[in-house]
């Protein structure tokens, strides 16, 4: 993961958060991506996000596998702690970094290759699971580093920059998630910063696993023409089938009121999201109606995006556990070892 | 060989039948009676109808080991009759369920064979079908009391114990006791020549199985985070852990739980998550066999590279690939000494024993943190799985957790810059932070190439620095790790090495080989890498004999590659079939060397 720093430059016209933070606190090195690389506006919209949601740096963490995507918490928030694991492999870190410390934020960053081939395992487990974390896939259906295989979320008759088609069904992480019973689910375009800061925003405030699927193109090898990934294909067939927008607790409701009809969803920490469906009869709480619509749409070549479910009453990895609220790592010694009195007591068992 | 508290038998039955309640009566009855005992459960990999036996050793001089011959064996399993016949030392005894004749061919010159209708008695006795299969069992514990002289107060205790509660269990249990009990009485000459006598020799003792102290050994250490995926022979570690969790751990006005158990969907997981708690700053253990140890060595890689602690309980079994998950063996020496892909080298505990599996245990926590590296307690399936007679646990109240150097933000405060692997003090241990600490303490991991400062490098003196550093590290903890137990005797020309569970055979070993003139030093292993106390040891005797349970002289190799000791210095006695060693392996071994006899 190259990374260069960037100068420390501060306008003294520049807005600060409620922290007193400008949105430069919140980038992080220099991105080595291609120029015009989807994931650098993905990276953009989380440094929004975090800004907007007034995130302390400190108590985030980033976490990531392989992959042109992974290499991208680098590139936001240098002032949280950073765990750059092996490839596929980050939701178990994280599963277990969440189990020792529920009071951080966990911002995980994946691609396909690193989320629907090699990682496929540990993403649906730790959706099971139900991992307090947010869980952006960077999905650009094409493997980068290693210069332009498919992946698997490449659609069929989709082609290789060489004119290759693609013959093996995708896997679609949306309805992959919404199988496998996960409580928040959105798909986002790279494109589409509008969209996808707010929904960033809801997945960080939901409490549980958040996957967030951002359709990102690739620029070197997967933006060419018969490519269903690439800026053009996206723009053309997007249907944004619920809006969502972030209302968090602390501030005063700024979106507009619409005639239209919204549901709201109260979110653990207080804040809500406002869900505005644009698709007649989309009801995004119910996960089956979820389903439905997003397989109707790609029988109809459409990529449904927006918050397509969220379901704030499902239990995370430590209501299941029963895990006492104080983070593990801060439950002192004393409490953690039952002493010499007990062991001599347990001993008589062993007799 | 045999006589009063001195001896051994074993019971030859179908796995999933109920023996081993019975098995563990028998055991314990004997315990309370003062007499040191030992148990070996050879089970199969199969939940139901497969052969399994249960080996029982009593020994007034304390010896542990696996016994070399065998005084009295149960047979009531007839699809194994022929081996278990064999299986009877010659003037031994042989116990079989007469409900049925005994195929002639299977009657030996030179064994007394004892026949008990087991099985009809408790036809006769019990209505229930699943009386008749259980209660069989322990008429045959009752039969064994009268022709051990196993003190039927103490069986009678111990039911009421079980029982007390449900009293037509109780009153069942009693009868097929009396069954067995009586029928031998008035049949046999009881006791046998070879039986027990009340002695005074486990006052401070108990019994326990490597596993459940391993366990315990983790809830003594503060350990919060455990995550596994089932294997055998490691799983009831992580049950014992729940169950003490459960016990000690749940707080009482809540009823919150002090802990997380995470069951992962395969040990690759497992891994990742105890690297995950690592790194977070939770006490964080996995335990697995061999193949959860394969699958783990990617992750296992990363934490060694990235300086990130975590526990990894290794309960060894048998073989490459499934081999045979349910026999014991020391073969994954060196997949641990040097798990990963890249420059890799790791710390080991090697506990002989369940008590030294609890004190290992604590001890392992320690090590990974102050060292900031993965941690493996290579245990295995007789030590994980077989009840011990050890001295009970101890703990100390003054201990506290030692957790390494970690830099939280008052620290972080008093110092200019933090760069996370630089190494302040030459030790090769560098302060560490832990995620959510505030100001300059945020850094990154990363297993791709990192400078001394955390920050990504393809610089050829950036890297080395860094794996330089590591190595410092491993070179320092070889002269804290466990020193090596050393037994002496005097004059003592040849040396035995050895490691873990082979401990017991070996010191018995040197017993019967003192006997017959032949005095040895004893060195047991309980650490890699090896400190200087290892090295001084080889090459010290005129013959030196590295014991261990694997084909290839694993141990022997280590010895080899990280001291220079030469290789042909050192003879290997090698013991693979997956059985707990007997001191008859080594006795015989080192014996036909001195004399002369090619191995």
């Amino acid at each position: 993961m190259t990374s260069i720093a960037k100068p420390p430059v501060r306008h003294p016209s520049s807005r600060t958060n409620g922290l007193g933070l400008t949105l430069r606190d919140y980038e992080g090195a220099m991105s080595t991506l291609c120029a015009g690389c989807g994931h650098d506006s993905v990276t953009a919209a989380l440094v929004q996000a975090a800004w907007e949601l007034d995130l302390e740096p400190h108590r985030a963490a980033k976490m990531s596998g392989i992959g042109c995507s992974s290499k991208t918490t680098a590139y936001f928030m240098k002032q949280s702690h950073g765990f750059n694991a092996v490839h596929g492999r980050m939701p178990s870190v994280t599963s277990g970094a969440a189990a020792a410390n529920r009071d951080l934020t966990y911002i995980g960053i994946s691609g396909d290759g690193d989320s629907l081939s090699i990682g496929l395992g540990q993403m649906s487990h730790a959706i099971r699971r139900n991992v307090n974390m947010l869980y952006v896939l960077e999905n650009n259906g094409v493997y980068g580093l290693t210069k332009g295989q498919f992946s698997a979320s490449a659609d069929i008759g989709s082609t290789s920059k060489k004119g290759e088609a693609n013959e093996q069904a995708p896997i679609d992480p949306v309805l992959l998630a919404l199988t496998l019973g996960a409580t928040f689910v959105a798909r986002s375009f790279s494109g589409d910063k509008k969209q996808l800061v707010p929904i960033l925003k809801a997945g960080i405030a939901h409490k549980g696993f958040a996957l967030v699927d951002v359709i990102s193109p690739c620029v070197s090898f997967n933006d060419h023409e018969g490519s269903t990934k690439s800026y053009a294909y996206t723009r053309e067939h997007e249907v944004e089938v619920v809006h969502a927008d972030f209302v968090p607790l602390r501030r005063e409701i700024t979106v507009p009121e619409t005639n239209e009809d919204v549901s709201v969803v109260q979110l653990h920490d207080g804040g809500s999201v406002r869900l505005r469906a644009t698709a007649p009869d989309y009801d995004p709480t119910d996960r089956d109606s979820a389903y439905a619509h997003v397989r109707a749409c790609q029988a109809r070549h459409e990529i449904a995006t927006g918050l397509l479910f969220v379901d704030e009453t499902g239990r995370d990895m430590h209501d299941m556990m029963r895990t006492v609220p104080t983070p593990l790592i801060d439950v002192p010694f004393e409490r953690l070892c039952p002493g010499s009195a007990a062991l001599d007591k347990l001993m008589d068992r062993f007799r | 060989m045999s006589g009063i508290n001195d001896f051994s038998f074993k019971m030859g039955t179908v796995n999933g039948t109920g023996s081993a309640s019975a098995n563990a009566l028998l055991m314990q009855a004997i315990f309370r009676m003062g007499i040191p005992v030992t148990g070996k459960n050879i089970f199969p990999s199969n939940i139901q109808g497969l052969p399994t036996w249960y080996e029982v050793r009593v020994s007034k001089d304390g010896y542990t080991a696996r016994p070399s011959e065998v005084d009295l064996v149960v047979a009531l399993n007839p699809s194994t009759y022929a081996r278990d016949v064999a299986a009877v030392r010659p003037g031994g005894y042989l116990l079989y369920d007469s409900s049925w004749p005994l195929d002639p061919d299977l009657v030996r010159e030179g064994i007394t064979v004892l026949g008990i209708p087991f099985g009809k008695m408790c036809v006769e006795a019990f209505e229930k079908d699943r009386d008749r299969t259980l209660l069989r069992n322990i008429a045959y514990a009752g039969a064994l009391a009268a022709l051990l002289d196993i003190d039927m107060d103490v069986v009678g205790q111990m039911l009421t114990e079980k029982f007390g509660k449900k009293q037509r269990l109780l009153e069942a249990n009693h009868t097929a006791i009396r069954l067995g009990y009586d029928y031998a009485k008035a049949n046999f000459a009881c006791p046998l020549p070879f039986h027990l006598e009340k002695m005074d020799a486990t006052g401070d003792a108990i019994l326990i199985d490597g596993n459940t102290a391993c366990a315990l050994g983790a809830v003594y250490a503060g350990a919060t985070v455990g995550a596994w995926y089932p294997i055998t022979p490691a799983t009831a570690l992580m049950e014992a852990f729940k169950g003490f969790c459960e016990r000690f751990r749940v707080d009482k006005e809540t009823g919150l739980h002090n802990y997380a158990i995470l069951q992962a969907e395969d040990e690759l997981a497992a891994a990742g998550i105890v690297i995950g708690a690592g790194w977070a700053g939770a006490r964080s253990f996995t335990n697995t066999s061999g193949p959860g140890i394969s699958l783990m060595q990617e992750f296992i890689g990363l934490a060694y590279y990235t300086d990130i602690p975590a526990v990894f309980f290794d309960v060894q079994r048998c073989g490459p690939a499934t081999g045979m998950p349910t026999r014991t063996q020391q073969a994954d020496l060196i997949s641990l000494a040097y798990a990963s892909h890249g420059d890799t080298k790791h710390l080991i505990l090697f506990p002989a024993n369940p008590r030294e599996c609890f004190e290992m245990a604590v001890e392992s926590f320690d090590i990974a943190e102050r060292f900031q590296t993965p941690v493996f307690v290579a245990s295995d399936l007789d030590i994980g799985m077989n009840d011990w007679m050890v001295k009970r646990l101890e703990w100390d109240d003054s201990y506290r957790p030692d957790r390494g150097k970690v830099l939280d933000a008052e620290a972080l405060a008093k110092v200019q810059k933090f760069s996370r692997y630089v190494d302040v003090d030459g030790d090769g241990i560098a302060a560490r932070t832990l995620p959510g600490v505030g100001g300059k303490g945020a850094y990154f991991v990363r297993g791709s190439g990192h400078d001394k400062h955390a920050a990504y490098t393809e610089d050829s003196d950036a890297y080395q620095e860094v794996v330089d550093r590591l190595k410092r590290k491993f070179e320092h903890a070889a002269t804290v790790m466990p020193k090596p137990e050393i037994h002496r005797r005097a004059g003592a020309e040849v040396g035995l090495v050895t490691i873990g569970g082979c401990d017991a055979a070996v010191r018995e070993a040197a017993d019967k080989l003192e006997a017959q003139g032949i005095a040895t030093d004893v060195m047991r292993i309980r650490a890699f890498p090896f400190g200087a106390e290892v090295r001084d040891f080889l090459g010290a005797h005129e013959h030196t004999f590295v014991i261990e349970q694997n084909r290839d002289a694993q141990l022997r190799s280590l010895l080899a590659i990280e001291l220079g000791i030469p290789r042909d210095d050192m003879v290997p006695i090698l013991d693979y079939g997956g059985m707990p060693l007997t001191a008859k392996v080594v006795v015989d071994a080192v014996a036909a060397h001195l004399a002369g006899v090619p191995a």
